[in-house]
């Protein structure tokens, strides 16, 4: 028993780790692919092409004075980072990585990360709530209403997954997707899952909830030092966890020929991020109306739609 | 429990926000998202240009109007130094003449330019900012090539310009503009036809030719309104008679118009800098003139058509060597006039792409 703690906790210790590098290697690496796109370098004067750009960047924050607002609600204030990279950090233990690499097996994986990640969504208003900010509060507004809606289109996006592979567990659908992925039955679904994954994750063209040239920084304006790297990093590993799940049920996970498994799953995954990275530099922002009619009237029917028509084919072939 | 109520609030959008193009303060009244008033808030930026203008000897002015519109200085220069021309009787030689358009027509690009990059980054796009940087800075070289400096010129003079073109600098335009007219269609590629950007502008902003009349709107806001008024064409200054251009004009109106006049006035631009290299005259690039300069007595006003809309500074001159009142008519301060009226009933998201439609250059609105 004990022992089975041990472990489980080494593991966590291990994904933390891991996480954290992530992050800083997507934010190097997001700063080096917006550098590109627009004909410039980036960093390039820390390590080899300012790799360690990254270190540089944690090490001023964190001793950058920690300013809380004298009228922030303060304990509400505090805990909305907190909130927020918990969250982030929750969705990692039942990632598979490989078919030893994972902290825990649940059999309700899936539901598990979307509910964890949800907390996103509460983290955010705690900070747009607490921040006494009017930008920063109606950046907490766009931020919920978004994250709320968008998580319909992405879970009914997944439900022919489900139906599919009969598994909630994330290594049973890996292990399902064993003779193809599952993007070549369901690339419908795929797509929405990846549009409604970038709006989930507050991404260009739905970035809407930090938009710069409306809301200055959105709800984390108020936010300094230590508290904003929190967000901002919390912004990264939601990325990364949204894509290793596009990974995961659509592409097959860790599965792949020659090379190991974990390299199988990173190369997807960060396939993926590159999109994700690739959409943020090329496309403007919609408004927050054209968002929301975007979601209800287009994806979620379509989603609807893809599910009613899985559903039927599966009847018929059984 | 006490009952749930929602209320308005107001919103200071400014003076120092991303998006309001230096220090303009938009007082917003807003119920949720919606604005419901929308209070423009101006004179950060005042500093009493045309009252130091009156005391100073014209040949001092020319400087003071670099710095209204800064990014479209020789534009500025341009209307400044033509209604002194006028009064004082001065006809600059046919190649200064020549010079001043096609420095203009560079600066109209330039503008345009810093324009297209600020709003696209005002709607979320980023790429498309650098993109028109990049190629605003071979512009700034050329003009750094003529003038020695990159922003604000005092270039164009009383009976001239500052200094002749060089063989090189007409080299290098001539490269400059085989190279920029591809440059467009990239911009267009990235923004015209996207469904984002088209969901965002198309209808955004609607401003009806009637009403833009009756706010005294001028430039490209108003041609989007489907106007065709170009003072280039109306009411031909230097020798923009001599060149043939289209004036491209809108049909609704709405933010998508004014974005699309923009780009394809850049088109013509590129087009009128083409002729004018081509009919460039020999000759001198100024006349002589007294550096004390006294005009007659008398009033001159000389409408000129600046990348933001008609420009022009109306001068009375009681024979002296300093104007005894000088009044610049700016056209972003005119074109602003009429967000109030714009922006009620849309949402925060929309001040950012009207506004940014609107071209403000807090320059020339706070004087």
């Amino acid at each position: 028993m004990l022992l089975d703690l041990l472990i489980i906790l080494i593991k966590s210790a291990v994904a933390l780790a891991f996480i954290s590098l992530t992050a800083m290697f997507l934010v190097w690496m997001e700063r080096k692919v917006s550098a590109h796109f627009q004909m410039r370098y980036g960093p390039m004067r820390v390590g080899w092409h300012g790799s360690l750009q990254l270190g540089a960047d944690a090490l001023k924050l964190l001793m950058k004075e920690d300013i809380i607002p004298k009228l922030v609600d303060r304990w509400v204030f505090i805990a909305a980072p907190v909130v927020v990279f918990v969250a982030a950090f929750l969705a990692y233990l039942v990632i598979p990585f490989s078919p030893v690499l994972y902290v825990k097996d649940l059999n309700i994986g899936l539901l598990y990360v979307f509910g964890v990640s949800s907390l996103t969504a509460l983290s955010i208003m705690m900070a747009g709530w607490s921040s006494n900010n009017k930008y920063a509060l109606l950046g907490g507004f766009r931020s919920v209403a978004q994250i709320i809606s968008y998580e319909i289109p992405i879970l009914i996006s997944v439900l022919p997954v489900i139906m599919l592979s009969g598994s909630f567990s994330l290594i049973g659908i890996t292990e399902a997707q064993r003779a193809f992925p599952y993007i070549l039955i369901q690339p419908v679904a795929f797509f929405i899952y990846l549009i409604a994954a970038t709006a989930e994750v507050n991404r260009t063209p739905f970035d809407l909830p930090e938009a710069e040239s409306e809301l200055v920084a959105g709800y984390n304006v108020e936010y300094s030092g230590m508290k904003f790297v929190m967000f901002f990093f919390a912004e990264y590993v939601n990325m990364f966890t949204v894509c290793a799940l596009a990974t995961i049920l659509f592409l097959g996970g860790w599965q792949g020929p020659i090379l190991p498994p974990f390299v199988w799953f990173l190369i997807k995954t960060y396939v993926l991020l590159f999109v994700l990275m690739w959409w943020r530099w090329t496309f403007p922002r919609l408004r927050i109306d054209q968002m929301m009619s975007f979601c209800w009237k287009l994806l979620l029917p379509l989603a609807l739609a893809n599910l009613l028509v899985t559903g039927l084919v599966m009847v018929l072939i059984k | 429990m006490s009952e749930l109520r929602t209320e308005e609030y107001h919103l200071s959008m400014g003076p120092q926000h991303p998006s309001t193009h230096g220090v303009l303060r938009l007082i917003l009244k807003l119920d949720g998202e919606v604005i419901k008033e929308a209070i423009p808030d101006m004179g950060y930026l005042h500093r009493g240009v045309e009252k130091m203008m009156e005391n100073r000897v014209y040949i001092q002015i020319i400087p003071f109007v670099d710095r209204l519109d800064y990014l479209a200085a020789m534009n500025n220069n341009l209307a400044v130094v033509l209604p002194v021309e006028k009064l004082a009787n001065i006809t600059p030689p046919p190649r200064a003449e020549y010079i001043r358009v096609i420095m203009c027509e560079l600066n109209r690009i330039a503008s345009h330019l810093v324009w297209l990059g600020t709003f696209a980054l005002d709607l979320g796009a980023v790429t498309p900012f650098l993109y028109c940087f990049r190629e605003r800075e071979p512009i700034m070289d050329l003009f750094e090539m003529a003038v020695g400096s990159r922003l604000t010129y005092n270039y164009i003079r009383y009976g001239g310009v500052a200094s002749d073109i060089s063989d090189e600098f007409i080299r290098d335009t001539k490269a400059f503009l085989s190279y920029f007219r591809p440059r467009i269609d990239e911009y267009e590629a990235l923004l015209t036809e996207n469904p984002i950007f088209l969901q965002r502008t198309k209808n955004v902003g609607i401003i009806e030719a009637k009403q833009a009349v009756a706010y005294g709107i001028s430039g490209p806001m108003l041609r989007a309104s489907g106007v065709r008024r170009d003072l280039r064409r109306a009411l031909p200054y230097s020798v923009y008679d001599k060149f043939t251009f289209d004036i491209p004009t809108g049909t609704v109106g709405d933010c998508w118009d004014r974005y699309i006049v923009r780009i394809r006035e850049m088109r013509e631009s590129v087009k009128i800098v083409e002729q004018a290299l081509a009919g460039l005259p020999a000759g001198g690039f100024k006349i002589k003139v007294p550096l004390n300069l006294k005009p007659l007595a008398g009033e001159a006003y000389v409408p000129t058509e600046s990348p933001r809309g008609e420009l022009g500074f109306y001068f009375v001159s009681h024979g002296t060597n300093k104007p005894y009142r000088m009044k610049c008519r700016a056209p972003s301060f005119c074109n602003m006039n009429i967000l109030q009226e714009m922006l009620k009933g849309w949402k925060i998201a929309d001040v950012v792409a009207v506004l940014g439609t609107v071209d403000v250059m807090l320059g020339e609105v706070d004087r």
